[in-house]
């Protein structure tokens, strides 16, 4: 966990130190005098050799200090701490959208093989996972918006954990889930299928239990594995998409602040950024891998 | 990993005869293609998805016959026009011929595709490998990078890379290459760990074969129909990411005619003029389709076995 913590942090201050683009040049603008330049760029510690720059920002991300923003030049972890619920919001909204969709339609594909039920659940899987997100989030917005006002076009409705804030959340959630549900849906199906053809699911059916009993005491627990595993793949991929998803409705996360950071090349914000999605990840599958004890008892860590 | 051993009793041929003097290699080659082929044939989806890819790279190959015009030519008398017939797919705020640059699009699609799934293969298939073959402490380094990979959400690290190289056709190559390569890694070390376990491996080992000969003569073959279905089903990802970088201003750049780009173009006239954003998207979603339904039927074909 540490050691890969620190590969991304590498993998991060690599990306912006190769990066071409002089970051006090960037902060002063374009008729910025040359002596100020170079004031900053001692300042800013740019004429550091690499590895002391790392080395520096390393030790200040250790204690929650990930430095300045050359445009705003507010504190990086401040502006992320201000998008980090909003991106938690999001990502959570549309997990939880991807399962109470994938999970049921998963299992009843798997176990109506072959019939429409199963044809037509794999017919809106593919529609879902092939559509672009950024294509379905504007689909959403001129039917549900901007035709039958239902939601709002975009923005994120405060304060939190009300029904105008719900409402404002569907549309980005929706977005984000789709493409995952899809997904989700397909591999459930083909590991409960895995799993219905297995010895004890027959033998279970030979001592004359119930096809219910079958499916959600012997099939369901065991098909369960494979899929907290598919989830946990999930997670990364919901942020992934949750990046595009903000821009195009406004939503006041890190993947926007990440997006406007980019653009105007805030060379401290990317890092922080990114820095933080990949904590978020790590920790993530940290809490997938004991949801793996918890369902299958044989798995111990120490 | 189930080719090759099992095609002898599927050789119920056309009645053509197995060409008597070429080699014995070429001819089970023949028979194996040949009955892939007809697996893939008897896949609906994957027929489709056939059809599609083929008109997709017709639409590539062929696209300044098939568009009415230019797709960067400007016309003031025309703006935002909805579909007609002289306009397929409308106009949009240039007057520019949306069907003309979604048809231009299609080579962008297939370019970014083909390069970047190409790329991304060479430095996965390579890491991978090179993993599974020498283990110990090369495996355990490689794949420490692809856990550090799998930490950064895909587009996070696409965006910070290509937006730092400064945006455009390079540096989302670039961008979606050193995201992508990784799975391509966990696959072949998957698959030669596997292949490793073979007793041909050890002997090929023994007759004092180099390496180099043994990955490229016994390793590579047998784990090459597992590279071309994850290269088939990587390629719509790599479209989409394409266009989620390009919709974001970080890839290709308007006015060249790249879906994502168009879209994003179309994003402000969503309410006044739908067809521009709409048009691009559905072509990105029938090039998914198409790669996905291809990507599936071929890996049912070359491996039969796998419950459905």
């Amino acid at each position: 966990m540490i050691p890969v913590l620190i590969g991304v942090t590498l993998v991060i201050s690599s990306v912006v130190y190769l990066s071409p683009g002089n970051p006090a040049q960037i902060a002063l603008g374009q008729n910025a005098n040359p002596e100020a330049i170079e004031e900053l760029e001692a300042e800013m510690g740019l004429n550091d050799p690499p590895h002391v720059r790392y080395l520096d920002w390393l030790a200040g991300a250790a204690q929650g200090d990930l430095g300045t923003s050359v445009r705003s030049q507010r504190p990086v972890s401040e502006m992320i701490m201000e998008r980090l619920p909003a991106t938690l919001e999001l990502a959570i909204a549309s997990m939880a959208l991807t399962l109470i969709i994938a999970l049921p339609l998963g299992v009843i594909s798997a176990v109506k093989q072959y019939t429409w039920v199963d044809s037509l659940s794999m017919v809106f899987a593919i529609f879902w996972i092939s559509m672009p997100s950024f294509w379905l989030a504007l689909i959403l917005i001129l039917l549900f918006s901007v035709n039958w006002s239902i939601f709002p076009i975009s923005g994120r409705a405060t304060p939190v954990f009300t029904a105008t804030w719900l409402m404002s959340l569907a549309l980005p959630a929706i977005a984000t889930g789709t493409r995952r549900a899809g997904l989700l849906t397909r591999m459930t199906r083909s590991s409960m299928l895995e799993i219905l053809n297995e010895d004890y699911i027959r033998t279970a059916r030979g001592k004359g239990i119930g096809d219910r009993a079958v499916i959600y005491t012997h099939a369901m627990k065991n098909a369960m594995i494979p899929i907290i595993t598919l989830i946990g793949l999930q997670i990364p991929l919901i942020f992934s998409g949750a990046v595009i998803i903000e821009t195009v409705f406004a939503w006041p996360g890190m993947g926007r602040l990440l997006v406007n950071a980019v653009l105007s090349r805030d060379y401290p914000v990317v890092q922080g950024t990114v820095l933080v999605y990949a904590v978020i990840v790590i920790a993530a599958n940290l809490a997938v891998d004991v949801a793996y004890s918890y369902f299958d008892p044989r798995i111990k860590y120490d | 990993m189930s080719v090759g051993h099992s095609d002898s009793d599927d050789d119920e041929g056309d009645g053509t005869p197995k060409g008597g003097q070429g080699s014995r290699v070429a001819t089970g080659q023949l028979a194996r293609a040949r009955t892939v082929l007809r697996r893939v044939m008897q896949n609906r989806f994957a027929v489709f998805g056939l059809v599609v890819v083929v008109a997709l790279l017709v639409t590539a190959a062929f696209a300044p016959w098939i568009a009415p015009y230019e797709p960067t030519e400007q016309n003031y008398d025309a703006l935002k026009e909805p579909p007609s017939l002289e306009h397929p797919f409308g106009t949009d705020t240039y007057g520019r011929d949306v069907f003309s640059r979604v048809v231009f699009g299609s080579r962008y699609a297939v370019f970014l595709g083909v390069v970047i799934v190409g790329i991304e293969m060479l430095i996965g298939v390579s890491l991978g490998l090179l993993a599974g073959y020498y283990g110990g402490w090369t495996e355990a380094g490689i794949m420490r990078l692809v856990d550090i990979s799998l930490s950064i959400p895909a587009i996070v690290l696409a965006l910070a890379i290509a937006g730092m190289l400064g945006g455009g056709l390079f540096p989302l190559i670039v961008a979606v290459s050193l995201v992508g390569w990784r799975g391509f890694a966990r696959l072949v070390r998957g698959d030669v760990k596997s292949v490793m376990e073979e007793e041909y491996i050890e002997s090929a080992n023994a007759a004092g074969l180099s390496d180099f000969r043994v990955i490229t003569r016994y390793v590579l073959p047998n784990a090459a129909s597992s590279i071309i279905v994850y290269a088939t089903l990587t390629i719509p990802t790599v479209i989409l990411w394409s266009a989620g970088l390009s919709f974001l201003g970080m890839g290709v750049q308007p006015p060249k005619p790249e879906w994502g780009a168009i879209l994003a173009a179309g994003r402000g006239d969503i309410d006044s003029a739908w067809w521009i954003a709409t048009f691009p998207g559905l072509a990105i979603m029938l090039t998914v389709i198409g790669f996905n339904g291809l990507g599936d039927g071929l890996r049912d074909a070359l491996d039969p076995r796998q419950v459905r």
